[in-house]
């Protein structure tokens, strides 16, 4: 047999030269090398409008958190009654709250609060459910068993009405500082959340344990934990991160919607939900002072949904 | 069938268990003084104590008194509150008006997200579809108060075309349509999107070929073969909606003062009347508990293949 | 192919007198994805009589299951795009024909079985209501005798206890019933012709053997044209009239069968007969085709399978071999055909 590529190298040359390629170079496509799923998916995200537009917020709404003296030198606390509900000006773009203080400083101030929220909740809730995940996939059996039925509890729950049990019920036990609150509010988010990151993680693992190469890393001798962080962790990033990615916005307007029905965050600390929730009587007469804190919310909120959407689509070959 | 149900059922068991005493004891037996923050600012009146330690059996042991107060609960007897009224009666007179509400959110997401959904489902991609897509984005990020707030600014205040709040008891259904819609607007969100996956997948299903390859007329392929494979995912969502509705309406009731059962919650969460809180809560968790149930037999009708594992 | 006899007149829609069962006339598909346009037929012509078995043979993606699809209609378009040819049937232009003719044809004209049976039938409807279901619309027939035909079907390709498997769901039926199944969905509206696209390879090497004799059977009662697409020669031997073999989009080879067997006309038909398990040859070891299927997106100049051709000879890279005849009743698209049937 000649091969092929040799043999073309001497024949009269008619055509032009990319036509003369191996039959194994044939199968690959214009578009270039065959790339592994994480780079594929990141050639194709960095392509996708959705994906810019929501990384971009989301930078911005960071920066925001982490130095707000960058955006605005107007003290959030400061209220002077004398210019109560004064509507938008240009000292004030956001104009005044109920209280005289400035919106557009309590709208930058904000964000740190709820970011906070959002980001501690989301880490908890990957870190319980997906431990509690992995395990339960790994060993499967009774563990399994056991984990899924505790896991079920808890799903049985509906996220507001479990949130305000454990925030009242804990609120009214023990004193409530402002770091307390929030560190409820965050515990009560992943104590609600955590079951569907296990099962996530839960079938991830299963499907990485039934691999063909995975029996044969067992059967080989490999330890648990290697087989746990090489082989089973891997299969299951891609689902949790984009659940995780949509999970963050969602807590941020879950924070707002406590703060919203007096059991979440509440004044000295600013959030956007606190914002909101004292907004609440005087929407009337002041709408803007519900309409900047909201907006400013739903476009964080919206720009995380949208980068998980987006992440999802560009690990999901079947959606392209 | 009948395998699957009772099987279904014993599974249940221990999670209805679990997760009423998971709140009983969020309640009644965190450390610290029972009572505190249970009656408002004040603290609780000696006779409610007693009445209510007698009433919980608050001075046995940890499992009697859950045993105990189960027992009451199924037996329809959910506390009294601060205020000394029977909690199962606010119950009675509330939740005629959360189903309502509901019901027509409901309706509401269900009419317009499978229309929404078939459409781009089908259609594909398009400018009606990036349509759809952005808007569905935008109500799953819009948090309820905030639909509910604009909403109420606009067409009620502003435009007057609706009833700002729905304070009459049993609510007129007219009157529930604005607040209807904000309740259902992220499950809107949800079943438009799930219609529309679900559509675009089995499109390209091998059954969906064989159909037209029968020479069955487009509409039939389309109506019977692709709807109703698709149907499945969708109806089991909605079905679940219907329980997580009655407990997602404490905002909605609020924003519009409507006299429901999520009213009930709000209010005992302002009056911190925890007897209250907790009496309602129990029985939003159980129904949400059968609803599930009741989907997962649903299932089993619509999926001939889950009968049989 | 002649095909000046049997062109309908323009404007002239309709079956024509004496024409041939099924014509595929030249037929030319292309996939326009984004990687590019993939050339997926390129002239593709073979022609199926009544009471004759039309093997089409080739590796996957030459293109034997698109000719399929585009015969029945349901090629997926977009991608698909039909960019040249004729599909006849009766001597009436299919592709030219109304959505109704279309789909009048479907099923009662022309049937096809699809190769996984078990996603192919719609999982949460019964077997006996998937069969009824086309009696019901196309024919008009009430629920109890579509239901009698239905389990008439069921027994006529061998499935024991037709009346209690009618109210069974897809599921529960085990591979090789279910193909059976399928095969009686598709014989619902009495066709003239059926398309098998690879309808045992899912299955069992026994189960697979009984499918083939009952296909051949029904055939043979019915005197159906039948089009048996498959990638494996062996199944094929006993079976099959006349064999078409593909390769990137075009018939390289048409014959008898047995010529075909006995001499292959074209390189590659040597190289699949090559590969095939041998008893005789027992111990040594098997032969396969060196290098990958071509790109259809970036087709070889020349001859298509020059790059993997053990004959492989200068003209072959840059001339595309015509197809001819270099024996009587034997069609090849190679330049050394001749060559070849008579013996190097």
């Amino acid at each position: 047999m000649t091969d092929p590529s040799t043999a073309a190298t001497g024949a009269a040359v008619t055509s032009t030269a990319g036509e003369f390629v191996t039959g194994a170079e044939h199968i690959e496509t214009k578009a270039g090398k065959p790339r592994s799923l994480a780079s594929d998916a990141w050639y194709d995200l960095r392509r996708r409008p959705l994906f810019i537009v929501s990384a971009a917020l989301i930078l911005l709404v960071l920066l925001m958190a982490a130095w707000p003296s960058l955006f605005t030198s107007v003290d959030p606390t400061y209220a002077d009654l004398g210019r109560s509900r004064d509507a938008p000006s240009a000292e004030a773009w956001f104009g005044y709250d109920n209280q005289g203080a400035d919106i557009f400083a309590r709208v930058i101030y904000g964000a740190r609060a709820s970011i906070i929220v959002g980001v501690v909740s989301t880490i908890l809730t990957v870190l319980i459910g997906g431990a509690l995940g992995l395990l339960a996939g790994f060993y499967g059996g009774w563990i399994d068993g056991l984990m899924s039925r505790i896991a079920d509890v808890f799903f049985g729950l509906p996220f507001v009405l479990g949130a305000i049990i454990i925030l009242s019920s804990f609120r009214a036990a023990g004193s409530t500082s402002a770091t307390e609150i929030m560190f409820l509010v965050i515990l009560s988010i992943s104590v609600l959340s955590w079951p569907v990151c296990m099962r996530i993680m839960r079938s991830a693992a299963i499907t990485a344990k039934q691999q063909d190469y995975v029996k044969a890393a067992r059967a080989l001798g490999a330890s648990s934990t290697r087989i746990i962080l090489r082989h089973m962790l891997p299969n299951a990033l891609a689902p949790v991160m984009v659940y995780a990615t949509i999970a963050l916005g969602a807590f941020i307007g879950i924070e707002a919607t406590l703060s919203f029905l007096g059991i979440g965050l509440r004044a000295p600390v600013v959030s956007w939900g606190v914002m909101i929730a004292d907004s609440r009587d005087v929407i009337r007469v002041a709408p803007h002072t519900l309409l900047f804190p909201a907006a400013f919310l739903t476009a964080t909120v919206l720009a995380f949904v949208m980068l998980g959407d987006a992440v999802r689509e560009a690990l999901d070959p079947k959606m392209r | 069938m009948g395998r699957y149900v009772l099987r279904r059922l014993l599974q249940l068991v221990p999670v209805f268990i679990g997760t009423t005493f998971l709140i009983y004891w969020l309640v009644w037996s965190l450390p610290g003084d029972r009572f505190a923050g249970k009656c408002g600012e004040r603290p609780c009146e000696p006779a409610y104590i007693a009445k209510m330690t007698e009433k919980f059996n608050l001075d046995d042991p940890l499992i009697v008194q859950y045993g105990k107060y189960m027992l009451n609960l199924l037996q329809g007897d959910f506390g009294i509150t601060s205020k000394e009224v029977s909690v199962g009666e606010l119950i009675a007179n509330a939740y005629p008006n959360t189903l309502r509400l509901a019901v027509v959110a409901l309706l509401i997401e269900a009419v317009i997200g499978l229309a929404a959904g078939i459409l781009t489902g089908l259609r594909g991609r398009g400018f009606l579809d990036n349509l759809v897509l952005v808007s569905t984005l935008f109500l799953i990020s819009l948090p309820v108060f905030v639909t509910g707030f604009v909403l109420q600014i606009v067409l009620g205040f502003e435009l007057h075309w609706i009833k700002t709040t729905v304070s009459a008891s049993p609510a007129p259904w007219g009157h529930l349509i604005a607040p209807g819609f904000v309740l259902g607007s992220l499950s809107m969100a949800y079943v438009t999107r799930l219609t529309r996956t679900s559509i675009a997948e089995n499109k390209r299903a091998d059954f969906v070929r064989t159909a037209v390859a029968k020479g069955l007329p487009q509409r039939r392929v389309v109506g019977v073969h692709l709807l109703r494979n698709s149907a499945i995912p969708v109806v089991t969502f909605l079905g679940t909606d219907l329980g997580a509705l009655m407990g997602g309406a404490i905002v909605t009731e609020g924003i519009f003062d409507i006299k429901g059962i999520g009213n009930l919650v709000y209010d005992g969460i302002l009056g911190k009347d925890g007897a209250a809180v907790t009496g309602v809560v129990t029985l939003l968790v159980i129904v949400y508990l059968i609803s599930n149930l009741l989907v997962d037999l649903l299932y089993a009708v619509l999926d001939p293949r889950i009968r049989y594992d | 192919m002649s095909a000046n006899t049997t062109k309908p007149a323009p404007g002239r829609t309709g079956p024509v007198p004496g024409a041939p069962l099924l014509e595929v006339d030249d037929l030319f598909v292309e996939f326009r994805t984004r990687d590019g346009v993939a050339k997926v037929l390129n002239g593709v012509s073979y022609r199926v009589e009544a009471g004759e078995t039309l093997a089409v043979l080739g590796e996957s993606g030459s293109g034997k299951s698109v000719t399929a699809q585009t015969i029945m209609g349901i090629l997926d378009m977009p991608p698909g795009v039909i960019t040249g040819g004729e599909i006849r049937f009766h001597g009436e232009n299919l592709l030219r024909a109304s959505t109704n003719r279309r789909r009048e044809v479907r099923g009662s004209g022309i049937a096809m079985i699809f190769q996984d049976a078990l996603s192919a039938l719609n999982p949460v409807f019964t077997v006996g209501f998937q069969i009824e279901e086309q009696l019901r619309v196309r024919r008009g027939m009430s629920r109890k005798d579509a239901r009698k035909r239905a389990i008439e079907l069921l027994d006529l390709v061998k499935i024991p206890n037709p009346k209690g498997r009618v109210r069974q769901y897809p599921h529960e039926f085990s591979g090789g019933m279910r193909q059976r199944a399928m095969i009686a969905m598709s014989l619902a509206l009495d066709p003239e012709m059926l398309i098998a696209d690879e309808p045992t390879t899912a299955l069992d090497v026994t189960v697979q053997a009984q499918i083939m004799d009952l296909l051949k059977e029904i055939q043979v009662e019915r005197h159906m044209g039948l089009i048996l697409i498959t990638h494996d020669l062996g199944v094929v031997a006993e079976v099959a009239d006349r064999i078409a073999v593909m390769y990137a989009g075009r018939i390289v080879e048409q014959s008898d069968a047995i010529s075909l067997y006995r001499r292959p006309g074209h390189p590659y038909t040597q190289a699949l007969l090559d590969s095939l398990p041998r008893l005789d040859l027992k111990g040594t070891e098997l032969n396969t085709i060196k290098g990958l299927p071509p790109s259809l997106i970036n087709i070889p100049s020349g001859c298509p399978f020059h790059p993997r051709c053990p004959r492989v000879q200068d003209v072959c890279k840059t001339e595309v071999p015509a197809q001819h005849r270099p024996a009587p009743g034997r069609l090849s698209a190679c330049h050394f055909a001749e060559e070849l049937l008579s013996g190097e």
